[in-house]
C-alpha cells in the first residue's frame, strides 16, 4: 500500500483514482486492499472537512469517486469476506419527512468509517426504530429530519424507544435543517450534528 | 409602465415603484383607518429598506402552512378547498395584524398538480400525510449530459426535455419539434402535424385542464389578497426570482449533481449560469412590474456556510447572483434576498451591494455579526429561530426579540420576521414576536 491511491482520492483525482484502481486490480492486487485503501482516502477527507478546509461538494465527490472504485472492485471481491465492522448504527428520516439528501451523506460517511450502518430510508415510524434496535442490538441511532413537524416525529420516536424499554441501550443523535440545541432538549436525544462529520464524531465516542 | 421608463435612471425607477405600491388608488379600503395604517405600513418598509430610521421595527410574517395550522385545517385542505384557504390565511393576519405578509399562495394549487402528474414534489394529499406541507423529491431531472441544450435554447430545453420530466403528462411534448423550426410555410407544415399526434394533443388538453384549475386558484388568492389590502395589510413582495446556480441546483441538476458539476464540469455550470441570468433578472422584474410592488423575492439555498468553501462561493455562487441583483436594481426594484441557512462566512463577500437597496434576509447567521458588516450598506431582517417558536415560551420569544431590536434594529435598517419559514409554531409565540416589536421596536 504506497498510498497513491488514499492521496487521489483525498485530493479529489477522480480520473487518476479510478485509474490506479484498475491498475492495481489488473496487477492481481488483492480487492480487500484496495478498498481498505480507499478507506484510508476517505479517512483523509473527512479530517479535512472537520478542519474546515473542505465542504459538503467534498464529501460528495469523494463519495462519488468511492462509489465508483467499490464497482469496480466488486466482481473481484471474494464473497463472504467483509471488512472488520467496528459498530452497528441505525439511521432514518423520522416519520412524516421524506427529506434524505443529509441523511445519505451520513449514511455513507458512517459506512466508510467501519460502521455497519441500516438505513431505514425515509418516513419512518417511530415503531420501525424500535423493531431494528430489536433485531439487531444497534447502540447507536441517528434521526434525520427538515420539516417542523419532524421535531415531534423525533420526540415520538426518542418516547416509543423509551416506552420498549430499550432507552438506556442507545445513544439517540438527531440532525437537519432546523435542528439545534433546543430541539435536542425538546426530543430527549443525547446528541444533535450539524453535519456527517459530527455524527461520525459522536458515533465512534458512544462505541 | 410609463413610455419614458427606459429613460428614466434606477433611483427615479424605485421611487415610481414605491408610489405605485403606496398610492394603490385602486383599493377599497373598509375604513380611513385602514387607508392610514397601509400608507403608514408601507412608509415604514419603505424607510426601513432606504437605510432611514422608521418610526418603529417593521414585522413581517414569514409563513408556510402556518395559517392553515392556526384555523385548524390541515395542509391539504389548504391545497385542495380554496374557501377554507382563504378563510385561514385571511383571518390570521386580520388576527396578527404584521405590518407585511406574504399572501396566500404558498400552498398552491394541488388539483392542478395532480392533473399534470407533478413528479418533483409529493404534498398532503398526493404522498405526505395530511398533515405535512409539500416536500420536495430531490433527483436529477437534468442529465449532465443537457447542459449544452440548455445553454444552446433555454426555453425550448424547459418545453421539451425538463416540463416532460416533472409533469407525467406532459411526457408527449418530448416528440414536438423546437419552435424555431417554424419558419417558411414549406417547413411550418411538418410543425404543425407534430401538434396533431393524438398523445401530443392529450397532453395539451391536459395542460388546458390544469390551466382552468390554476386559474380557479387563483381567482381565491386573488380574493384573499383584496380582502387583505382592503383591511390596509400590504403585500410584502411584488416578484420572485432565484440565483441562477439555484436553479440549476434545486431543481435540475439536484444536490448531488451539481455538487459534482463543481469538479466535473465547472466551465459548462458557469457557462450554463450566465445563460440564466438574464432569464432570472426577466422573471423578478415581470412579476414586481405586473404587481406594482418593488420587492423582488430571491430565496437563496446552496450558497450558504457548509454547502461550499468562500472560494467556491466566490466563483460559483456570487457573480451570477451578483448579476440578478444589479439587473433588479437597475429596474427600480428591490432585491429581497432570504439567505436560508447560515450566511456568517459570506457577508463581506455579500457586500458588494448598492447601499440603501436592497433587504437581506437572515436565518441562522450571526445577527450582530451581519448588522456589523452590511448595516451600512442594506437592511436586514430575521431571525427569530423555528425551533424558539416551536418549543420555547412566550416570555423567552420576547428576550430574543428584545436583544434583536437593541443590536439588528440600532439605527434603523431592521426588520423582525423569523429565521426560517413558519410552518409548525406555538400562535402565542408568533403573536408575542409581533406584540412586542410594536411595543418596544419603537424608534
Amino acid at each position: 500500500m504506497n498510498g497513491e491511491l488514499a492521496k487521489a482520492i483525498a485530493d479529489l483525482k477522480e480520473n487518476e483514482a479510478l485509474r490506479l484502481t484498475k491498475e492495481r486490480l489488473d496487477r492481481g492486487e488483492d480487492p480487500n486492499k484496495i478498498l481498505e485503501e480507499s478507506r484510508a482516502g476517505m479517512e483523509t477527507v473527512g479530517k479535512r472537512f472537520s478542519a474546515g478546509e473542505y465542504f459538503l461538494p467534498e464529501l460528495v465527490y469523494s463519495a462519488e469517486i468511492f462509489k465508483q472504485i467499490a464497482e469496480i472492485v466488486k466482481p473481484k471481491l471474494v464473497k463472504g469476506v467483509q471488512s472488520k465492522r467496528i459498530g452497528k448504527c441505525i439511521i432514518g428520516t423520522v416519520a412524516g419527512d421524506i427529506h434524505d439528501i443529509g441523511k445519505d451523506i451520513v449514511v455513507f460517511m458512517l459506512d466508510v468509517s467501519g460502521f455497519e450502518v441500516y438505513d431505514l430510508g425515509v418516513d419512518v415510524p417511530a415503531q420501525k426504530f424500535v423493531e431494528k434496535i430489536k433485531e439487531t442490538n444497534a447502540p447507536i441511532v441517528g434521526l434525520s429530519g427538515f420539516l417542523t413537524l419532524a421535531f415531534d416525529s423525533m420526540k415520538e420516536t426518542v418516547e416509543a424507544i423509551k416506552k420498549a424499554g430499550l432507552r438506556d441501550k442507545v445513544k439517540i443523535m438527531i440532525g437537519g435543517g432546523q435542528i439545534d440545541e433546543q430541539i435536542r432538549k425538546y426530543s430527549g436525544a443525547d446528541a444533535y450534528g450539524r453535519d456527517a462529520m459530527t455524527a461520525v464524531k459522536l458515533a465512534k465516542q458512544w462505541l | 409602465m410609463g413610455v419614458n421608463q427606459a429613460e428614466l435612471l434606477p433611483e427615479e425607477k424605485l421611487a415610481k415603484m414605491f408610489e405605485s405600491w403606496l398610492s394603490q388608488q385602486r383599493i377599497d379600503f373598509v375604513s380611513p383607518e385602514a387607508a392610514k395604517a397601509y400608507r403608514d405600513r408601507v412608509i415604514r418598509i419603505r424607510d426601513v429598506i432606504q437605510l432611514k430610521v422608521p418610526d418603529r421595527v417593521p414585522v413581517y410574517t414569514n409563513m408556510g402552512f402556518f395559517p392553515a395550522y392556526y384555523a385548524g385545517i390541515s395542509p391539504e385542505e389548504a391545497m385542495y378547498d380554496y374557501d377554507k384557504l382563504i378563510t385561514a390565511w385571511r383571518n390570521l393576519i386580520l388576527e396578527l395584524q404584521p405590518d407585511v405578509h406574504g399572501g396566500s399562495a404558498i400552498p398552491g394549487p394541488g388539483r392542478a398538480y395532480e392533473i399534470l402528474d407533478y413528479k418533483l414534489y409529493l404534498w398532503p394529499g398526493h404522498g405526505t400525510r395530511a398533515d405535512t406541507p409539500y416536500q420536495c423529491v430531490e433527483a436529477e431531472y437534468m442529465k449532465p449530459e443537457e447542459y449544452d441544450a440548455l445553454i444552446q435554447d433555454p426555453s425550448d430545453f424547459w418545453l421539451r426535455i425538463y416540463l416532460p420530466r416533472i409533469f407525467g403528462a406532459l411526457e408527449p411534448l418530448r416528440r414536438l419539434e423546437s419552435l424555431s423550426s417554424v419558419v417558411e410555410m414549406p417547413f411550418t407544415g411538418a410543425y404543425l402535424a407534430s401538434l396533431g399526434v393524438p398523445e401530443v394533443q392529450s397532453a395539451f388538453e391536459t395542460l388546458l385542464a390544469a390551466g382552468q384549475e390554476a386559474a380557479r386558484w387563483r381567482r381565491a388568492v386573488s380574493a384573499c389578497n383584496k380582502a387583505l389590502l382592503e383591511a390596509g395589510f400590504p403585500l410584502f413582495t411584488g416578484g420572485s426570482t432565484k440565483a441562477p446556480f439555484d436553479t440549476l441546483a434545486d431543481t435540475l441538476r439536484g444536490s448531488r449533481g451539481i455538487m459534482v458539476d463543481m469538479y466535473r464540469r465547472p466551465d459548462k455550470l458557469i457557462e450554463a449560469m450566465e445563460r440564466l441570468t438574464p432569464l432570472m433578472i426577466r422573471m423578478g422584474v415581470a412579476g414586481a412590474q405586473s404587481s406594482g410592488r418593488p420587492l423582488v423575492f430571491i430565496p437563496l439555498h446552496k450558497g450558504a456556510d457548509g454547502f461550499m468553501s468562500r472560494e467556491q462561493y466566490k466563483t460559483f455562487y456570487w457573480p451570477t447572483l451578483k448579476k440578478v441583483i444589479l439587473g433588479l436594481i437597475d429596474e427600480g426594484l428591490v432585491p429581497y434576498i432570504f439567505a436560508e441557512g447560515s450566511y456568517d462566512s459570506r457577508l463581506e463577500i455579500v457586500r458588494d451591494v448598492p447601499r440603501g437597496r436592497t433587504v437581506w434576509h437572515f436565518d441562522d447567521t450571526d445577527m450582530a455579526r451581519a448588522k456589523e458588516v452590511l448595516g451600512k450598506t442594506a437592511c436586514i431582517a430575521g431571525n427569530v429561530p423555528i425551533s424558539l417558536l416551536n418549543t420555547g415560551t412566550p416570555g423567552q420569544v420576547k428576550e430574543y426579540c428584545k436583544r434583536l431590536i437593541d443590536v439588528a434594529g440600532k439605527d434603523g435598517g431592521f426588520i423582525m420576521t423569523s429565521g426560517g419559514v413558519i410552518d409548525k409554531a406555538k400562535p402565542e409565540n408568533v403573536q408575542a414576536m409581533i406584540e412586542f416589536t410594536k411595543e418596544y421596536g419603537v424608534y
